[in-house]
């Protein structure tokens, strides 16, 4: 297994966590959510315990109330919203250029038989290629500016939705295409009423997986050279051995990742309403 | 009532002596093996016409090289100006509501594609259920969508693939009924391919059978008006022929 997929696996398994748990988890029992939060609440409170017994040093692990406070205070300086600001540009531009390139290549190969013998090889040798092992590359052809990280985050971002949509377009029911012809459907009314809903579920399977590699690979670009962001906090405060910053810093990105998932999930929900709604009814 | 809003005078049909379909010497081979195999084929405005014959005989070819739908066909091939195709499954967008479903490809003025659309749904008793999905629809209701979408373009040849053979017996004999009021209400030209020999006495003015990619048999049954009776000795007698013409006795069938 390749350190992409390797990486791709981790990212959505932590992306998934949350939504996997609540979705497999029957109704019934949702009423009882309560229970769910005992064990976390007694975890915290035994680190809390243990912290204030001097136990668990603060250069180790610093106290929950201690990282409550500390972000409090990168709140009200602005140094952590600056920094988060700055991470989510570079996972943003990274995503936007990396769906693109997908999207264009995918739509290639998806479609045409030549695009495919052209377009797909590369697609494939890109899949094997392990993400994170190009970084020593990326700072020697991109240097240690905003372009390896976003680069890192576009290249991460390629594959899976490549993958997917190539995957879509060629499983779009040959019946309905057939439906459109004898419609006479203009080739935009093609791709508007059949193939883009078409393909639209397993695209957005595919986006979700990209996203969490993005934010994994904007993770480790972060951590390699950066004068500002996340990433850049972390590593500063690693230098101080100020534990309370970092588990703040790491909290900031599990959000990101946390809502930008939330996002997608509440598109797919909205592109499948037509499997959804009228089963219970 | 809706029939005049679905087929304006004057615009319903191509003039009356030039025949829908004309077809000569239609050949289709896939590869090695010859399909459609020199058919001629005229067909009248709103004439309805069935085209019998065993699976493989080439029927199915011959209604997708009306419909347009086969770029492989070699031969002389004039079809219907807007000819709409009923399927043997529905085949409905599954992600756009039986409105939207009708309305598929319809240009022009938006409220007036609106009230054709209702109009079609309307005329095949679906009025109420324009919002539902695909999924929420029974079989028979969803192939009636897919007959209010080949109906809302209003087509001077309707051609229909088996469209009631993935229906069960009591859904099929009221589909029959509604296609056949249809065509009695805006006459286009219909090419209705089965494998029911009963069905077709009931609906169809015309028969071909067509065996080996060929039509070997063509009659017109005198069989009287529709509604037909499928008791009527006529009906049972052409029957016993035609199934003898496919080469099934009937007494097993």
């Amino acid at each position: 297994m390749s350190a992409h997929t390797a990486g791709a696996a981790a990212a959505s398994r932590a992306t998934n966590a949350a939504a996997a748990t609540e979705a497999s988890r029957p109704r019934r029992v949702s009423r009882r959510i309560g229970w769910r939060w005992v064990s976390p609440a007694v975890l915290l409170a035994l680190w809390q315990v243990l912290s204030a017994t001097g136990v668990l040093p603060e250069q180790t692990l610093a106290a929950p109330t201690d990282i409550l406070s500390a972000a409090v205070d990168l709140t009200k300086t602005g140094e952590l919203p600056t920094a988060l600001l700055i991470s989510l540009q570079r996972a943003a531009l990274g995503l936007l250029l990396g769906t693109v390139v997908a999207i264009v290549a995918g739509v290639i190969a998806g479609v045409s038989r030549v695009g495919d013998v052209v377009v797909d090889p590369p697609m494939q040798m890109l899949r094997t290629v392990p993400l994170f092992g190009l970084v020593p590359l990326f700072i020697l052809w991109f240097g240690i500016g905003e372009t390896p990280k976003v680069l890192l985050v576009a290249l991460g971002v390629v594959v899976p939705l490549y993958l997917n949509l190539v995957a879509a377009l060629r499983g779009v029911d040959r019946e309905l295409l057939e439906v459109a012809d004898s419609l006479r459907l203009s080739r935009r009314e093609r791709w508007r009423h059949v193939v883009i809903p078409a393909v639209l579920p397993e695209a957005l399977v595919g986006f979700r997986q990209s996203l969490g590699i993005a934010w994994l690979a904007l993770i480790v670009a972060e951590q390699i050279a950066a004068s500002e962001g996340l990433g850049y906090m972390i590593n500063n405060a690693r230098d101080f051995l100020q534990t309370d910053v970092i588990i703040v810093g790491l909290l900031a990105y599990a959000i990101l990742g946390l809502l930008t998932d939330a996002i997608v999930r509440v598109l797919e929900r909205r592109a499948l309403r037509y499997r959804d709604e009228g089963v219970l009814a | 009532m809706s029939a005049a809003t679905l087929f304006p005078a004057g615009v319903s049909t191509s003039s009356r002596d030039e025949p829908v379909v004309r077809v000569r010497e239609l050949r289709r081979a896939f590869g090695e093996s010859v399909v459609l195999d020199g058919v001629d084929l005229d067909l009248a405005p709103g004439e309805f016409i069935a085209v019998l014959g065993r699976s493989g005989s080439g029927k199915t070819t011959l209604l997708r090289a009306l419909a347009g739908l086969d770029h492989g066909v070699e031969g002389e091939l004039r079809s219907g100006r807007e000819p709409a195709v009923v399927f043997q499954d529905p085949r409905l967008l599954p992600w756009r509501d039986a409105r939207a479903n009708v309305g598929l490809g319809l240009r022009g003025d938006r409220a007036e594609i609106e009230a054709r659309v209702s109009d079609a749904l309307r005329e095949v008793g679906l009025a109420d259920r324009g919002e539902a999905w695909p999924r929420e629809l029974s079989g028979g209701q969803r192939q009636r969508v897919a007959l209010a979408r080949a109906l809302v373009r209003e087509p001077d040849l309707l051609l229909l693939d088996e469209p009631f053979s993935a229906l069960d017996a009591l859904t099929r004999v009221s589909a029959q009924r509604l296609v056949q009021e249809l065509w009695t209400r805006h006459r286009p030209a219909v090419v209705l391919v089965t494998h029911d020999v009963e069905e077709a006495l009931l609906l169809a003015d015309r028969l071909i059978v067509i065996d080996d990619g060929r039509i070997i048999h063509d009659e017109r049954p005198a069989l009287g008006e529709r509604p037909r009776r499928r008791d009527d000795p006529r009906l049972v007698e052409r029957r016993r022929a035609l199934l003898a013409l496919l080469g099934v006795d009937d007494a097993a069938a």
